[in-house]
Parts: C-alpha cells; sequence; structure tokens
C-alpha cells in the first residue's frame, strides 16, 4: 500500500506540473495557478488590459486573467488588415505638420477618469516619435483623434491624465530649440528649452486641444502623473539630465546626485491663461479627427500655440531633488505620496504631498534653477524605501495602501506599504521588467487582485524563433500577502505602460453595427439602388454595395490606364460581425475591411490594359467565394463605354 | 490498482485547474438572453413580437413610401419584386401566400424563425443562404409589409 501512495504521490505531482506550470526555467508557480487564469470557452474575462504596442504603434486588447489577445488596435501605425492609414477615409489620421507618417513609438495609455476613477469613456496614447497623442473610443474601439505636439523633441511623459479628464499632458523627452531654431548643438545650455503642453479634453465629445504650453528648463522630461485627491490641480513630472548634457547622455547626463522631479501647479497656470497672461506664439502641428457619422477623418493644421514660461511665474513650478535620473514618478490613490524612482540609486524617495505644501509656505528652498526654487529635500520627503532592490522604474498601487515597484536591473516586482516605507514581498519576473500594472492602479480607486508584469527581455520563456522573439507579459495574483506568478502571455510589439479595466465598464457599450441610416459618408450607396459607376475627368467612382454574397456592381467596363478608381463600399449588412473586405489584384496599398452600415474606399490606379478581379476579403457566407467581380481596363485613349451591371437572370 | 488511482488522481489535478466558481457566476449573468418566444397558437403567424397586424384598405400611402426606402435600402440586394429568386425569394405574391403577422415576424425575429420556424426553414433549404438580421424595427417592418402589398396590386 505504501509503494502505492508513493507512486500515487509521485503521479500527483507531475499531473499538478503537466496541466499547471509554464514552460522555463526557475518556475515559481503553485499548482492552483492554472484554474486562477482559465477562462472556459464561451465565458468572458474580468478585465480589459489596454497594452501599448510600443514599436509598432498600436494598441493590444487582451482579456486578464486569461492573457488572451481579442483585438489590435491601430492608432499610429497603418495597418494592412483593416485598410487603416490605407482607406481614403483614415488616411488624414496619420497626417501631420512633416505630411503622412505611417509609424510612431506608443508608450504609453492613459484611460479616462471621473473624480479619480475609471469611467470607460476613452483611451489615450502617446506617439514618443514624432510627437503626438491619440484619443481611441470604447464604443467603436477605433481611433478617433490625433493630435500633434509642436514644439516637442520626442513626446515621453504623456499621455498622463487628470482626475476628471480635464487635461492630459505631453511632456518633452529631449529638450530643443524653440521654433525650430538653427543653433549648434553645443550651445544647449542657452538654446535648448523644455516644453509641457497641457491638452484640454472636451468632456462630451473627447476632442482635444492644447490649452496651453509650459516653457521649462532645457532638459529631459520623461514621466508624469496628476496628482489626485488633496493633490488635484497638480502635476508631477520626474527630470533627468539635468546636467544639460547633449552628447553621451549614458555618462555625462549621470553625473549629479540629484536630479528633479517639478511639481506644477496647473490650476494657477490656468488662472494666468483665463487672464490673458500667456503669449501666443506660432506653431504648426496637425489635428486629425474621425468622424463617425461620415467615417471619414479631417486633417487640420493649426498655427499657434500659448505659451507661459515658467520663469516668469514664480508660484507656477518648483523642483524637488530627486536622486540619481528618475524615472518614474507616481502618485498613490489618496494623492498624498509622490513616488521617485531614481533609475541608479539605491533607495526610493516617497514624497508628501503636504509636506511640500508646507515648504512651499515656508519657502524652504535650496536655491533655485533657472529660477525656479528648489525645494529642500528633507523638506518635502515622507521617507525613503531603503534597498528595495536594483533600477526602480514606475509603481502602481493596491486599494489597501501597498505599493508594486518593477526594478528593471534585479528583474523583479517589489511589494512595499506606502506608509511604512517596509518592503513585503518580491517575485522574479522573467525577465528585466518594464512597466507594470495593477488593475485600476494609478486611479483614486484599484481594483486589485493582479499585478501584470511587461518584460523587455523574454530569452528563454517560449520556444524560439530565431533572434526576434515575443514580447511578454506576466500575471501575477495579489490577492493574498504573497506575490504568485500565475501566467506567462505573449504580446505583440513591445510593451510600455498598459492599463486594465473592469469588463463591466465597457463591454456594454461597445458597438455592434453602424447603422445604415445614419451613415452620412457622401459616397455611401445606401442600397443596391444607388450602387452605380461615375466618371469625373479621370477619376472613376465605384458607388459599391457589399451584402452576403455580392458586390453591385460586379462587371465594370469603360475604365483606362491612366485613370485613378476609388471603390467606395457600403456594407449593406446590419448584423453585428458581419464585416466584408475588398480588394483587388495590383493595388499598391492594402484591402479595405468595411464594418456593417459602414463605408470606406480604396483607391486603385490600373497599371495596364486586361480584365481585373476583385473579390471579398472577409469569410462571410457559404457563397463567399462567389463574392467577386471583374473590371475591363482598356489601353489609354480607347473609347470602351461607360458600363456597369450585376447579374441578369435567366 | 494504480491504473484506478492514476485515472483518480489526474482527474483531481484536472479538476484543481478548473474554471473558478466566479467565472461560472460571471457566464450564467452573461449568458445571451434572447427570450425563446413561446410559439403562437396559429403556427401560420410565425414567432416573435407580432401578433395581430390591422390591415387597412385603401393603402396608406406614407407607409407605402417609408416601405419603399427601405426595401431600397436594407432588402433590394437580395429580393427581387418580381416572382424571380436571386438571393432570396422574389416578393411577388408574398402577401397572398403569407400571413401579415408571419411576414413582419420573419423581417424582425429572423434569427429565431430560421431556427424555429418550419416555414422559414424550407426557405433556408431552398435558397441556402441564411437572411441577415437587417436591423428591422417593428414600424419599419410594418412599412415594409405595405409596400409589398401595393407589390402585390393593392389599392
Amino acid at each position: 500500500m505504501n509503494k502505492i501512495t508513493n507512486k500515487v504521490s509521485i503521479l500527483l505531482i507531475l499531473a499538478g506540473v503537466l496541466a499547471c506550470q509554464p514552460k522555463g526555467p526557475a518556475t515559481v508557480t503553485t499548482s492552483d495557478a492554472a484554474g486562477k487564469v482559465y477562462v472556459a470557452p464561451g465565458q468572458y474575462d474580468e478585465f480589459y488590459n489596454i497594452v501599448s504596442g510600443g514599436f509598432n504603434g498600436q494598441i493590444g486588447v487582451y482579456g486578464i486573467p486569461s492573457g488572451r489577445l481579442f483585438r489590435i488596435l491601430p492608432v499610429f501605425a497603418v495597418s494592412p488588415e483593416s485598410g487603416y492609414g490605407f482607406s481614403e477615409e483614415t488616411k488624414p489620421m496619420l497626417n501631420t505638420s512633416h505630411g503622412f507618417v505611417p509609424w510612431d513609438d506608443l508608450h504609453h495609455i492613459a484611460l479616462s477618469t471621473t473624480k479619480g476613477e475609471h469611467d470607460g469613456r476613452w483611451a489615450f496614447a502617446n506617439g514618443n516619435n514624432t510627437p503626438r497623442v491619440a484619443r481611441v473610443s470604447f464604443e467603436s474601439f477605433r481611433t478617433e483623434e490625433i493630435l500633434e505636439i509642436p514644439n516637442s523633441g520626442g513626446n515621453h511623459s504623456s499621455p498622463f491624465i487628470t482626475e476628471n479628464t480635464e487635461y492630459l499632458v505631453a511632456g518633452t523627452r529631449f529638450s530643443i530649440p524653440m521654433a525650430n531654431k538653427d543653433v549648434p548643438i553645443d550651445s544647449y545650455k542657452e538654446n535648448f528649452k523644455g516644453s509641457i503642453s497641457f491638452i484640454k479634453v472636451d468632456q462630451e465629445s473627447g476632442r482635444m486641444n492644447i490649452a496651453f504650453q509650459l516653457r521649462t528648463p532645457g532638459f529631459n522630461y520623461d514621466l508624469s502623473r496628476a496628482g489626485k485627491g488633496p493633490s488635484h490641480g497638480w502635476f508631477f513630472f520626474s527630470c533627468y539630465n539635468t546636467e544639460q548634457a547633449h552628447t553621451l547622455l549614458e555618462v555625462n547626463a549621470s553625473q549629479r546626485d540629484k536630479d528633479f522631479i517639478m511639481a506644477i501647479n496647473w490650476k494657477k497656470a490656468e488662472e494666468y491663461i483665463a487672464q490673458g497672461k500667456g503669449r501666443v506664439e506660432k506653431a504648426k502641428y496637425a489635428h486629425n479627427v474621425y468622424d463617425e457619422k461620415t467615417h471619414m477623418a479631417t486633417s487640420t493644421i493649426k498655427e499657434e500655440v500659448v505659451v507661459l514660461d515658467i520663469k516668469d511665474f514664480p508660484d507656477i513650478a518648483y523642483f524637488i531633488p530627486c536622486p540619481k535620473s528618475p524615472h518614474g514618478c507616481d502618485v498613490d490613490p489618496s494623492g498624498e505620496y509622490i513616488v521617485g524612482s531614481g533609475k541608479l540609486a539605491a533607495m526610493m524617495p516617497v514624497f508628501s504631498f503636504t509636506k511640500l505644501q508646507n515648504a512651499i509656505a515656508n519657502k524652504t528652498y535650496d536655491g533655485d534653477f533657472d529660477g525656479i526654487p528648489v525645494i529642500k529635500y528633507e523638506a518635502a520627503l515622507h521617507g525613503e524605501v531603503k534597498k528595495p532592490g536594483l533600477g526602480p522604474l514606475h509603481t502602481e498601487f493596491d486599494e489597501k495602501g501597498n505599493a508594486y515597484t518593477s526594478f528593471f536591473v534585479s528583474s523583479e516586482i517589489v511589494k512595499w506599504n506606502v506608509k511604512t516605507l517596509e518592503v513585503l514581498d518580491r517575485v522574479p519576473t522573467y525577465y528585466s521588467i518594464g512597466h507594470l500594472s495593477v488593475p485600476g492602479g494609478p486611479t483614486s480607486k484599484p481594483h486589485g487582485k493582479y499585478v501584470i508584469a511587461y518584460n523587455k527581455i523574454t530569452k528563454d520563456r517560449y520556444l524560439p524563433t530565431g533572434p526576434e522573439l515575443t514580447q511578454s507579459a506576466q500575471l501575477y495574483d495579489i490577492s493574498g500577502d504573497k506575490m504568485q506568478l500565475l501566467l506567462d502571455f505573449p504580446t505583440v510589439g513591445e510593451p510600455h505602460y498598459a492599463e486594465a479595466i473592469p469588463a463591466s465598464l465597457i463591454r456594454e457599450k461597445s458597438r455592434k453595427i453602424y447603422k445604415i441610416e445614419e451613415n452620412e459618408n457622401p459616397y455611401a450607396a445606401k442600397g443596391e439602388a444607388q450602387a452605380r459607376v461615375e466618371r469625373k475627368g479621370n477619376e472613376i467612382h465605384v458607388y459599391m454595395t457589399a451584402i452576403r454574397s455580392h458586390l453591385t456592381p460586379d462587371n465594370i467596363e469603360g475604365v483606362n490606364v491612366g485613370d485613378e478608381v476609388y471603390f467606395h463600399v457600403t456594407n449593406l449588412e446590419q448584423d453585428w460581425d458581419v464585416p466584408h473586405g475588398f480588394a483587388i489584384k495590383g493595388a499598391l496599398n492594402a484591402e479595405i475591411l468595411i464594418m456593417p452600415g459602414e463605408t470606406q474606399t480604396l483607391k486603385w490606379k490600373p497599371q495596364q490594359p486586361g480584365v481585373v478581379p476583385f473579390y471579398c476579403t472577409d469569410f462571410c457566407s457559404a457563397l463567399h467565394q462567389e463574392m467577386s467581380g471583374y473590371i475591363r481596363i482598356s489601353a489609354a485613349g480607347v473609347k470602351t463605354p461607360l458600363k456597369f451591371s450585376t447579374g441578369t437572370f435567366e | 490498482m494504480e491504473n484506478k488511482f492514476l485515472i483518480f488522481f489526474v482527474t483531481v489535478a484536472f479538476f484543481s485547474c478548473g474554471p473558478d466558481k466566479s467565472n461560472l457566476k460571471e457566464e450564467a449573468q452573461s449568458a445571451k438572453s434572447t427570450p425563446a418566444p413561446a410559439a403562437l397558437a396559429d403556427p401560420t403567424k410565425g414567432i416573435g413580437q407580432v401578433k395581430n397586424v390591422t390591415l387597412h384598405t385603401p393603402l396608406e400611402q406614407e407607409r407605402v413610401i417609408r416601405g419603399k426606402a427601405i426595401y431600397e435600402m436594407k432588402c433590394s440586394a437580395c429580393h427581387r419584386l418580381d416572382e424571380k429568386r436571386v438571393v432570396g425569394p422574389g416578393w411577388k405574391d408574398v402577401t397572398k401566400t403569407r400571413k401579415p403577422e408571419w411576414i413582419m415576424n420573419m423581417v424582425t425575429n429572423v434569427d429565431v424563425m430560421l431556427e424555429q420556424d418550419a416555414e422559414a426553414q424550407k426557405l433556408l433549404e431552398l435558397c441556402l443562404t441564411r437572411m441577415p438580421n437587417q436591423n428591422v424595427s417593428i414600424g419599419d417592418a410594418r412599412d415594409v409589409l405595405e409596400f409589398m402589398r401595393q407589390n402585390d396590386g393593392e389599392q
């Protein structure tokens, strides 16, 4: 019997291992991990995880706790899958003052909040390279708006958000000479400036505009968080390179013992703007808006911004010394504590908003920098987390007064108590964690339950796929005293920041169709009776309809080489999840996917005579393979009569 | 003996990794709640919210105009106005062969009709393309019905 029991034990352990543990070295999961992340077929996840795609310029939408990928939302990068950036309707979304920029580096997500809590209206994201901020609707899960940021050398400390979504910020990572001035690079100290844009958000439409820009000293503005609760009205920015180096920053920007967290009283700045104290400066930037009724984007070039120089308004800005090139600058749910994460520091300072206010009232300063008061370090300090780990980057919070900080160099998440500063637990990540996310973690009301690590290195965690490996995230249970690794899941593109939001705040309002009656696209064919082909000079406009399973018209003649053909395809379906696609041989762009009730346009320039097929790309019915047609192309100058039809039936 | 234990423990291990209860609860709450309307006493009226339709003579011209516009936008891609079947059956004489309630239920409750109504199922076998839900309201369906009556020669 003993022998049997032993064998049984071994089997039990083996079964547990096979069923639940992820592959790879140093596994630390326990046998109930699989059950905690298992979402049975047909069931839903508890949270949406809105994850930045980094250098793919897109946003990934995942389920938590399963880690399943639902959709990739194109934001700053073209998507041949949906036609975003390829269709005539969406091309203006990627317009900038530099022209059409089809890619960007998307780093941070900010979900809209009301009274400091997630409200499920919009997601905002930054484009780091060609500075932009985008707004995504949680009704359509589409990018509805992109605003370019002028006077910025890289939009990194963005788009962090105030507690009622009053403002988003866009702080320049790289300082530059303003107004495109041509100056020697080594005149950095003299000519280079920082720039922080405050973007006002319309509470009804979500539309963004730059309310004002702050001119700040020339160094690097890295990350940011808005105050909340008692600190509402303030914004905090981490700054590095206060050495003002312009070359070999790796060494030259790591000289000073302390850099700064810049505290901005934005309510004060708002007052000065209201009093007309801002100065208007010329600046060229694009504002692109997608209209859900016309299914079309328009791009407008704006010409000016209103500027406040913080050194001229001494009660707007203060510098708090923060050790060694701070990265994260995170405000706890109560709004009282501000956590600075010096990338090269052996401890983490936690500042107190109350103490900061006292220090300002009593002018407990340690001199100034460029005319901006520098608060005495100890006067604003709540305390230091001693020896928490190596390379602290970012901090999220739970609803129980705990903080979770990512440590890049020591590859771990450390849990600590915000008030007592005591380290409570630590878990390894695989490997080199960057950002991390607790559902509701940056809000006044975290939902706790999980922390998700977004790692910079994946190495041996998955089957190898050549030199280029998948990016990855890891899910940890934080409901108990000890953090518990539950799941590795791959992500598409390098994940930077992400937020997780209860599915219940979004699910019910997700749009199912566009009502054909409400389609205001001027090129819509609302019914087959309106399907037609029109010639305007060398432009051919095909007003085409799509419904299971035919395109109308599906025979077109009278088009010549040298013409520009616009296929305006209206999907007449009015049922959920019945998109049609459209593609034509030799098109130099992509396909278009057309949602039910929507109209989208693909431009095509025939290069040679012949008969060219087109077809529906999205499998729509049993007769999907039949959903196709032909367009006849005649040589330039040949007068083939313009003709179009669909089906004559015997 | 060992085999039995193996099966037993593998089963235990399987369940220990199964869905937790909160998920099951979530599913129960989120289950699609299309109310399954009980079959009507008169099966020739179809299944759905439309129980009794009162027709007027002469035709209500405003309904006819609206019905025609809806037909052109949402129906004409598959239904011709003569008797010829293309994707779906031609509409000629539909009001003479079907009860008005059946027609309106077919238009507004097509997914249930295709699953439960014998006549609708016969049509699916014939046409082999499921009639799509075109998101037509009851009021719109009534207008379409009036247009069908006109198409069938009523005055």
